[in-house]
């Protein structure tokens, strides 16, 4: 194809910053998709990106709501950046987390008429756990039964939802609730403690601090690190050099479940204080969304959380504002994902543009 | 409970009624991914052909071009996923991931204004012998033409794939891309004809719930649906017949749930629900643990990505 001007080229290897440059270049043409979207529906396109994007934080209580919102997002992602990075596919986060959040708030109920400081280490340990559990499952099957956990996590996260509906409808609803779908009020030492008085956001967000480090830590500096993004580049390396690739399996999934179930007993602990239907706005999908803009890189997550969390905001505000539905947010993310990918294919291929006479007066 | 058999008549019609949009769905994105490309879109497709087909309804006031309109809009949306993973080679997950999660959004804001419009009569067939026969009447008459269509589909998609030879071509571009890209089939193209189709049989089960199931627009009315034609596909391995058993199970299930709900049986209507999660968990199990099992229709390439060196 000598005579086209526009060659592609693979390449050999991808420049790094470009690597993390291109993850801006979706968040500027999502604004503008977004733009585009708001002035087909007949509003001003710069007043409603202002409302999107500005209004929610342009003000203390805003920005302690981007960091409320941005914790869990941040929380999962992290843990699934391991997934990710070894090649195995953990979609179901949204799954772990709300088992995280039932086994944890099993813990919560059970000392609802208790304080003590011991109770909310208890159920943080407690929503890790039954996050882990949850996620070990598309991880013994796909070991030992070589099922694939695409689809097994998806299919638990309704599991998962549904058995979360049946306990607040029926054995664990507030007796004194009226037939609310709810359990009762969590006692206080069962709560995140605050951090700023007046502001929701909670000690939570120590914990997804504490994980971004965690895992920069385990990912870059020790051998489980190292093994896991050398099966994520090449399996057949892996097998060669003689890691254990089903370990490693069962390892990656519990760390991610992990994170997921610590991140719904955030939700519950924290902004919400008892276990109902709406626990989480997807939350365990949108983090998908966010390990890649993060490049599934802990500081990367951080920074993706913050952006992410912010389409949640925004859409809250201009619903408000312009009467649009919530869903807007679901634009928007969906958005930053189809062009973060799209923009992915300049990581892989090079565009030449090239004249083709020139060329061949150089040979 | 009544057992009479004129109401397991109107049961098993109403079962039948619930099952089209598995039907076409799952029959849609069967054809994707035999062809070797896994789309999680089919939420998003779905709820995208509902709202179109709803507006469509209302604006020009034809269920025609309703329908003609909501299949139009699956293929447009796909075409997003079609053009990401075959174009520029993204990962099928994530972006049919995106797909469902846009495809929700994008409804949402393009219905605002048609919450609360009633929806129209959507002409129904035969419905005079639908009365008139006990017990089969209710059965076998008295629907609209899209579910006689989704009942035909899983034949006529198993004849496509087994006795023709685009069906051949499918397939083989599903097992084995470089083979089929050795043998002159433009994978690429093949791949892109899979992934509308199945964006329009997705677009038109999404217009068979605001058009005909439940004629109206609410936000968010697939309900997951789209996940469960998802699972469809699995549950039936990969197999057009059975897709068509397991959209019955799975259609009767959740009336049953709901007749059970009435009577006040005892058993938790959460666990019913779950049911067909956990039916396509165990079947998973099952076929992937015997290698031949499921290399019988399994495509063997499903979610891979398929790159020609130019």
């Amino acid at each position: 194809m000598e005579d086209l001007l526009i060659k592609i080229e693979k390449r050999n290897d991808v420049p790094t910053t470009l690597y993390f440059f291109t993850p801006f270049i979706a968040i500027i043409l999502t604004i503008i998709g977004g733009g585009i979207i708001f002035y087909t529906l007949g509003f001003n396109p710069i007043e409603a990106l202002k409302f999107y994007f500005i209004t929610p934080i342009s003000n203390l209580y805003g920005f302690s709501e981007l960091l409320l919102k941005a914790t869990p997002l941040c929380l999962i992602a992290i843990g699934l950046s391991f997934c990710f990075k070894s090649n195995n596919w953990n979609i179901g986060a949204e799954g772990q987390l709300t088992f995280g959040a039932i086994v944890g708030g099993g813990v919560a109920l059970l000392f609802y008429n208790q304080e003590g400081f011991y109770i909310l280490p208890l159920i943080i340990i407690a929503g890790a756990i039954g996050g882990m559990i949850f996620a070990l499952i598309p991880a013994i099957l796909k070991t030992y039964f070589n099922t694939n956990e695409i689809l097994v996590s998806l299919m638990l996260v309704y599991v998962s939802k549904l058995i979360l509906d049946y306990l607040v409808v029926g054995p664990w609803s507030n007796p004194e609730g009226f037939n609310f779908p709810e359990t009762r009020q969590f006692s206080d030492s069962a709560r995140m403690p605050l951090l700023f008085e007046g502001l929701r956001i909670h000690a939570g967000i120590f914990i997804a601090l504490a994980a971004v480090f965690v895992s920069w830590f385990v990912l870059y500096k020790t051998y489980l690190g190292f093994q896991i993004k050398v099966s994520g580049l090449s399996l057949k390396t892996a097998k060669y050099a003689g890691f254990k690739g089903k370990t490693m399996i069962l390892i990656v999934f519990m760390i991610s479940g992990a994170c997921a179930g610590m991140a719904g007993v955030g939700e519950i602990t924290g902004p919400i204080g008892q276990l109902h239907r709406m626990i989480s706005p997807d939350y365990g999908f949108t983090a998908i969304i966010v390990a890649f803009l993060g490049r599934l890189n802990p500081f990367g997550i951080i920074f993706a959380s913050l952006v992410v969390s912010l389409t949640y905001l925004g859409a809250e505000t201009t619903q408000i504002f312009l009467q649009i539905p919530q869903y807007t947010g679901q634009v928007f993310q969906g958005m930053i994902l189809f062009f973060l990918l799209a923009s992915d294919y300049l990581l892989f291929f090079k565009i030449k543009f090239q004249n083709f006479n020139k060329n061949e007066l150089r040979h | 409970m009544s057992l009479d058999i004129s109401f397991i008549g109107v049961l098993i019609g109403s079962i039948m009624a619930s099952s089209v949009p598995l039907i076409l769905a799952a029959s849609g994105e069967l054809i994707t991914e035999r062809s070797g490309v896994l789309n999680l879109g089919v939420e998003g497709m779905m709820i995208i052909g509902a709202i179109s087909g709803f507006a469509l309804m209302v604006i020009t006031d034809n269920l025609f071009i309703a329908i003609i309109g909501s299949m139009l809009s699956g293929v447009v949306i796909s075409l997003i996923f079609g053009f990401l993973t075959q174009s520029l080679l993204t990962n099928h997950v994530a972006t049919g991931l995106a797909l469902t999660i846009f495809g929700i959004g994008l409804s949402a804001m393009l219905g605002k204004n048609f919450v609360g419009i009633p929806g129209k009569d959507f002409p129904i067939l035969f419905s005079s012998l639908r009365e008139s026969i006990p017990f089969f009447g209710p059965i076998l008459f008295g629907h609209s033409i899209v579910l006689y269509f989704a009942f035909a589909l899983p034949f006529l998609t198993n004849y496509f794939l087994k006795k023709t030879k685009l069906g051949l071509v499918v397939r083989a571009v599903g097992d084995s891309p470089v083979s089929a890209s050795n043998q002159g089939i433009n994978v690429i193209l093949v791949r892109y004809c899979c992934i509308l189709y199945g964006g329009g049989m997705c677009g038109l089960a999404g217009a068979y719930l605001s058009l005909i199931y439940t004629p109206q627009w609410i936000e968010n009315m697939t309900a997951g649906r789209g996940w469960i034609a998802l699972a469809l596909v699995v549950f039936a391995t990969w197999s057009p017949i059975k897709v068509l058993i397991g959209a019955i199970i799975f259609g009767g299930i959740s009336i049953l749930q709901l007749h059970m709900q009435a009577v006040g049986f005892r058993i938790p209507v959460q666990f019913l629900i779950a049911l067909p999660y956990l039916m396509t968990i165990i079947v998973l199990v099952v076929i992937s643990r015997d290698s031949r099992k499921i290399k019988l229709n399994t495509p063997t390439s499903l979610g891979r990505i398929f790159y020609k060196e130019k």
